[in-house]
């Protein structure tokens, strides 16, 4: 928390340096009650320019010199909105250095006769503590006014999420929908040939930077899930040789079992709150959903008891209800229940089968796999209706939404190499684009923004 | 010990009757050979005896009695069904068992890459239990069987074609040590 406090040294700071009053620009969003995208049109893209963020004095850090952080930080800020697929962006390549004052007093006049119509201006400073403060000023070019800014406060290893942090900023304010760049991923990194895939445990920052692997790969790991305050994972490994579903602890790098049990447990999911872990368990071979308390002492509780496979499941944001597939009507397809198993109803009709629901954090749709030949991705309402499908590939499968529930990734398969690699789309089925990872990955699982 | 095997041919007698007349599996070609699909499996040899002998009860006699393919079942799509072909394979199976009664195996269960990883994780289960729970009907001590499902992360035939999904959509017994 004290990370990216906007704190009141740095608030003072701000006052002194610019003379203004500073703000934290977390304008929450207009609330929508309206089920139906916000048609994002891609024709229309809107145009940031986005400066080296200005260094006055630039020292070393164990991050670089704090001149060169300026013009990384402004790639990454440029970088994250482009890649949101809303705005074309100027990165500092190709753009002029702008010096000090410049940066709370733009040339509006130079920018107008540039096609720009939003600027994006900033400092990095070093303080005595060896932190940096970095400020974040987003103009209208066309209004010559300040349209928000920000400060952050961070350790110099650090410097990305300061990055995240404006652009998250600036792609709220000027989209109305809420950030989603500060955030992290969870997902299976593969190697190897098709019939002895290596599946190690790896996770990532949203746009794929500070890759980490958390397991070796000597056993095979799956379906990882970040616990909502990134301190855990949930993951299947084979390590005994079996298929358990293991809770790992990423600062202490342990690992135990989320339930003692001789028979298979795989497709574990938190709960929006992190109290309650959903899983599914075959006895028999039949599977069923059960829940269990996230503390390592409860007692599991079996949700589903149809003959056949009830597996996965994904809460809503509210922890009310649980969205899971079945096969109880001869086919894999969609059900919806309550939170104690009460209730459960099919809500996928349109042909075919449908597979790994996964609620978006908006609460407005379901997003899912659909397999009628080929595998695509797409979304529907809670009701079921509205179904559309957003990709269009041989193999897309297990979609994970970004903490906006705007944009989803999940991962496609090669036909014939079974080679995996991990994409994004947004809501409208524009903007594919791949995830850069070091190897093959699968299995995404995206986290919440961090605080 | 002799028992035992007479009551298994009686068995196997009778199950062959009545499985006689059923329909056979629409698999164009045969699946490759065991090697490659059997993970952690070393071969058992004697190290008294001359290279290429084969230990009885070993996982090597045991493909060797079963036959080409007679350590696995196949399965349509979506299926999980044991049906004539797979009865006689397992009977084979259960023979060998028969032979040595303090050998244990593993069943393990697969599915084709067309299927989500979490459905196919429960599907493989499912076959790996039908297999264990025929295996159990004709005699078997449960006891001895083992399951484990791979899903779809350990194909056998690599390609992306029905023929090779017809090919992984297995379950294989193993021999355990």
């Amino acid at each position: 928390m004290p990370l990216f406090a906007f704190n009141r040294k740095l608030a003072s700071f701000l006052l002194l340096f610019l003379g203004a009053q500073a703000a934290i620009a977390q304008t929450p969003p207009p609330a929508t009650d309206e089920p139906e995208l916000v048609e994002f049109d891609t024709a229309k893209t809107r145009s940031i320019a986005i400066p080296a963020l200005v260094a006055p004095s630039p020292v070393d850090t164990p991050a670089g010199n704090s001149g060169a952080l300026g013009r990384q930080i402004a790639e990454v800020i440029s970088s994250n909105l482009r890649a949101s697929g809303v705005f074309e962006t100027q990165g500092p390549n190709g753009l002029r250095m702008i010096g000090l004052p410049e940066v709370t007093a733009p040339q509006f006049g130079y920018w107008k006769a540039r096609p720009v119509e939003q600027l994006v201006q900033g400092f990095v400073r070093v303080g005595g503590d060896g932190n940096l403060t970095v400020g974040c000023y987003l103009y209208d070019v066309g209004f010559g006014s300040e349209t928000t800014r920000l400060g952050f406060n961070v350790p110099p290893r650090e410097w990305r999420r300061a990055a995240h942090k404006c652009a998250d900023a600036i792609y709220a304010r000027l989209t109305g929908e809420l950030p989603f760049f500060d955030s992290r991923i969870a997902y299976i990194a593969e190697s190897g040939p098709k019939n002895k895939r290596i599946k190690r445990l790896a996770i990532m920052d949203s746009d794929g930077a500070n890759h980490r692997f958390i397991t070796n790969g000597q056993s095979t790991a799956l379906t990882p899930r970040f616990s909502p305050n990134y301190k855990s994972i949930l993951y299947l490994s084979y390590v005994d040789g079996n298929p358990r579903i293991y809770v790992y602890d990423i600062d202490a790098g342990r690992q135990r079992l989320i339930t003692q049990s001789n028979s298979p447990t795989f497709a574990p999911r938190w709960s929006p709150d992190g109290q309650t872990i959903l899983y599914s368990m075959a006895v028999s071979g039949n599977t069923d959903v059960y829940k269990i308390s996230a503390s390592g002492n409860g007692t599991p509780v079996k949700l589903t008891s149809s003959p056949g496979i009830d597996v996965g499941g994904s809460f809503s944001p509210d922890g009310r209800q649980i969205v899971f597939e079945s096969d109880r009507s001869g086919s894999q397809q969609i059900y919806v229940m309550n939170a104690d198993g009460s209730n459960q109803r099919r809500i996928s009709f349109g042909g075919g089968r449908y597979a790994t629901p996964e609620w978006s954090p908006r609460a407005d749709l379901i997003a899912f796999t659909r397999i009628a030949g080929d595998f695509r991705v797409g979304t529907m309402r809670p009701d079921g209706s509205g179904e559309r499908l957003l990709t269009n590939s041989w193999q897309d499968e297990a979609p994970t939404w970004a903490p906006n529930g705007r944009v989803i990734q999940f991962f496609r398969t090669a036909k014939g190499s079974g080679k995996t690699s991990i994409w994004q789309v947004d809501l409208t089925g524009s903007n594919e684009r791949r995830l850069p990872t070091p190897i093959d990955g699968s299995d995404p699982a995206w986290g919440p923004v961090l605080p | 010990m002799k028992k035992n095997t007479i009551k298994m041919a009686a068995l196997l007698l009778v199950s062959t009757a009545f499985v006689a007349g059923c329909g056979t599996k629409k698999v164009d070609t045969l699946p490759p050979a065991a090697e490659g699909t059997d993970y952690g499996q070393t071969p058992t040899m004697d190290p008294n005896s001359g290279a290429g002998q084969i230990m009885p009860g070993s996982q090597e006699d045991f493909l060797q009695q079963v036959g080409q393919y007679g350590d696995r079942i196949l399965f349509e799509t979506d299926r999980f069904n044991i049906d004539a072909e797979d009865q006689a394979t397992l009977q084979r199976q259960a023979q060998w068992l028969a032979q040595y009664p303090g050998t244990r195996i593993t069943v393990e269960g697969h599915a084709d890459e067309r299927g989500t990883r979490d459905y196919n994780l429960a599907l493989g289960e499912r076959r790996a239990n039908s297999a264990k729970n025929f295996l159990v009907s004709i005699g078997v001590d449960a006891g001895r069987i083992q399951t484990v499902s791979y899903g779809k992360e350990r194909p056998s035939a690599l390609g992306s074609d029905e023929q090779a999904w017809a090919q992984n959509r297995r379950a294989v017994t193993v021999t355990v040590r």
